[in-house]
């Protein structure tokens, strides 16, 4: 148990700096689908096989292929090594432990997270999907909604605005001519 | 136990003879070593016995290929050829391993080991025999579609990391036909799920089990696993790049696509990637629709149960010979129409169909209502297509009678 919390953490962590440090841009989206793969096998370790199935079918499936392509179609993979907003390391590092610390001292003074009563719950798959079928059927069926509008309106979107009003002004007749060719 | 207990056992009961073994074995080691042992010998059969499938597929397609072709195929090495994968594999050892000085040299060599490794974790769920998985996860269908959903990003580190066109278009193109098929393969997958009530692949498997008189059990013989078989060994087709979806590949247009750039022992990682991935998905099939190592006939059950998932992985496998030799590659735009136009409207109605046949009462109506919605579904999308694309019988000008 520590000796797989120990390499699954050094290999979620040595991603996130990777991500973080690497010059080129599709180096760090192939650095962070690493620590997306991490953090599925980190609920793995916990016992939370839904949540690191959904984990590494959504983000290493299809995030890491979504940011990916966007950099490839963006022509933004051959971009030259950029200059951050702060010029001093000194003041990066700084900023960084001030809010690392801070999250930190919020975490442990909440009283959200009491160590002392955490028992490990035992979920299984189907009480999962009980629970998304009776209790919380109304959220799942807005995002369902939610996402398909968002991909009809992706669709709209991509489609060429050109070939559709063609389409429309064209008349059944030219295309029963243009079939006897096909 | 010792030595003769075991054969005993065995002989009394065939089906369990390397279950019995690994106990066996197991039970030979100390208290501490026994889970690592358990483990390793869980694993070991599935690392040898499916690249050991490759090799024995790689000739039997380039047999079976040159016998389509008119031609003779292999024969030079051993009797009738059967030697050659030996041959391909020393070949593929000693071969030099070029890499294109502009490659990028970490992304290129990790590639190939990216698309095996996922490939061969998925066979942890499948159910190769009675009491033969090797972790029976209670979201196993989920298992298998996740570690599988990196079969995508290994491509585009090949196709990017060779910096050439053609790999990087092979790249795209594979990434894009993936995507698109990934819907269909989940979505007809899911009507098994509704049925069973379970993501465990041995559930499923258990769920098939019995015969109606003389057939069997199997969701493949109700009309929405009918449906969804053939939606699934579509996808599943398109999902591993072979014929006639092979335009990633495309010989033709663009060398091999996105393995283009890759010599030696990564091309031959490349190969068995894709081979095992036919397999496992083929194996996914069986246990999903064809009763997994279940017997098709009631007389037939003293065969052992393994026997019976090779014997239909190697039906699956000679199917995908004859389709890749008989069938000519799509092209791009056909491909997309198909998957999002055709396929995934068909298998959203083909979850209804499965919804239906739960709720109506078991007998000849629900055979009907379901088959004739399928059937509607079918013709309706098939005809509406056509329709919508003008397509029309051929004129032909010249060549009447």
């Amino acid at each position: 148990m520590e000796l797989a919390f120990v390499i699954i953490a050094t290999v979620t962590l040595g991603g996130a700096v990777a991500v973080m440090s690497l010059r080129h841009l599709v180096h760090c989206a192939l650095a962070l689908v690493v620590t997306f793969a991490g953090l599925g096998a980190m609920y793995l370790l916990l016992s939370a096989e839904f949540v690191a199935f959904v984990q590494l079918l959504v983000y290493v499936g299809a995030v890491a292929i979504l940011i990916v392509f966007a950099l490839l179609l963006t022509r933004s993979a051959t971009v030259e090594p950029h200059q951050g907003l702060l010029h001093s390391k000194v003041a990066g590092v700084g900023i960084a432990l001030l809010a690392f610390g801070t999250i930190i001292s919020a975490l442990l003074t909440s009283s959200r997270f009491d160590r002392t009563q955490i028992t490990a719950p035992s979920l299984t798959v189907r009480q999962i999907g009980e629970e998304l079928m009776t209790r919380y059927v109304l959220p799942l069926e807005v995002i369902g909604l939610l996402l398909t509008a968002a991909t009809i309106g992706a669709v709209v979107i991509a489609m060429d605005e050109r070939k559709v009003a063609d389409r429309s002004k064209s008349a059944e007749p030219e295309h029963a001519a243009e079939d006897k060719h096909g | 136990m010792d030595i003769g207990q075991l054969i005993n056992s065995i002989l009394n009961d065939p089906d369990q003879v390397f279950v019995l073994t690994k106990a066996f074995v197991v039970g030979k080691f100390p208290e501490g070593a026994q889970p690592l042992v358990s483990i390793l010998l869980s694993i070991l059969p599935i690392l040898s016995v499916f690249p050991g499938l490759f090799a024995l597929t790689t000739i039997l397609e380039r047999k079976g290929l040159g016998r389509i072709q008119n031609r003779m195929g292999p024969n030079r090495v051993g009797p009738f050829g059967i030697l050659q994968p030996v041959a391909d594999g020393i070949k593929a050892l000693i071969k030099e391993d070029v890499v294109p000085r502009a490659a990028d040299k970490v992304v290129h060599f990790l590639a190939p080991v990216v698309i095996v490794i996922p490939v061969i974790m998925s066979y942890a769920v499948l159910p190769v025999g009675r009491n033969m998985v090797a972790i029976d996860l209670d979201a196993g269908l989920l298992f298998f579609f996740a570690v599988g959903a990196s079969t995508e990003l290994a491509v585009f580190m090949a196709g990017w990391s060779s910096r050439n066109k053609y790999s990087l278009l092979g790249a795209m193109r594979a990434i894009g036909q993936m995507i698109s098929y990934e819907i269909p393969l989940i979505l007809s997958a899911i009507t098994v799920v509704m049925a069973v009530g379970s993501l465990s692949t041995t559930s499923m498997v258990d769920a098939q089990a019995g015969y109606y008189g003389w057939l069997p059990n199997w969701y493949v013989f109700t009309p929405w696993g009918f449906a969804g078989f053939l939606l699934f060994l579509t996808a599943a087709t398109a999902e591993s790049n072979r014929s006639p979806f092979d335009i990633p590949e495309g010989e033709s247009e663009i060398i091999a696509g996105y393995f283009v750039e890759y010599s030696g022992f990564k091309f031959a990682l490349f190969f068995l990637g894709e081979y095992l991935g036919l397999f496992a998905v083929s194996g996914l099939a069986i246990t999903l629709f064809l009763g997994g190592w279940h017997a098709p006939l009631p007389f037939l059950e003293w065969i052992p149960s393994w026997c019976w998932f090779f014997v239909k992985l190697m039906c699956f496998i000679v199917l995908f010979i004859w389709l890749r030799g008989t069938l000519p590659r799509l092209r791009q735009d056909q491909l997309m129409n198909f998957a999002w136009k055709f396929m995934l409207p068909l298998t959203l109605i083909n979850i209804v169909v499965a919804g239906i046949w739960r709720f109506l009462e078991p007998g000849m109506l629900r055979w009907a209502v379901c088959a004739a919605i399928l059937a509607a579904a079918y013709v309706l999308l098939a005809r509406g297509l056509t329709a919508a694309r003008g397509v029309a019988p051929r004129e032909y000008r010249y060549a009447e009678n």
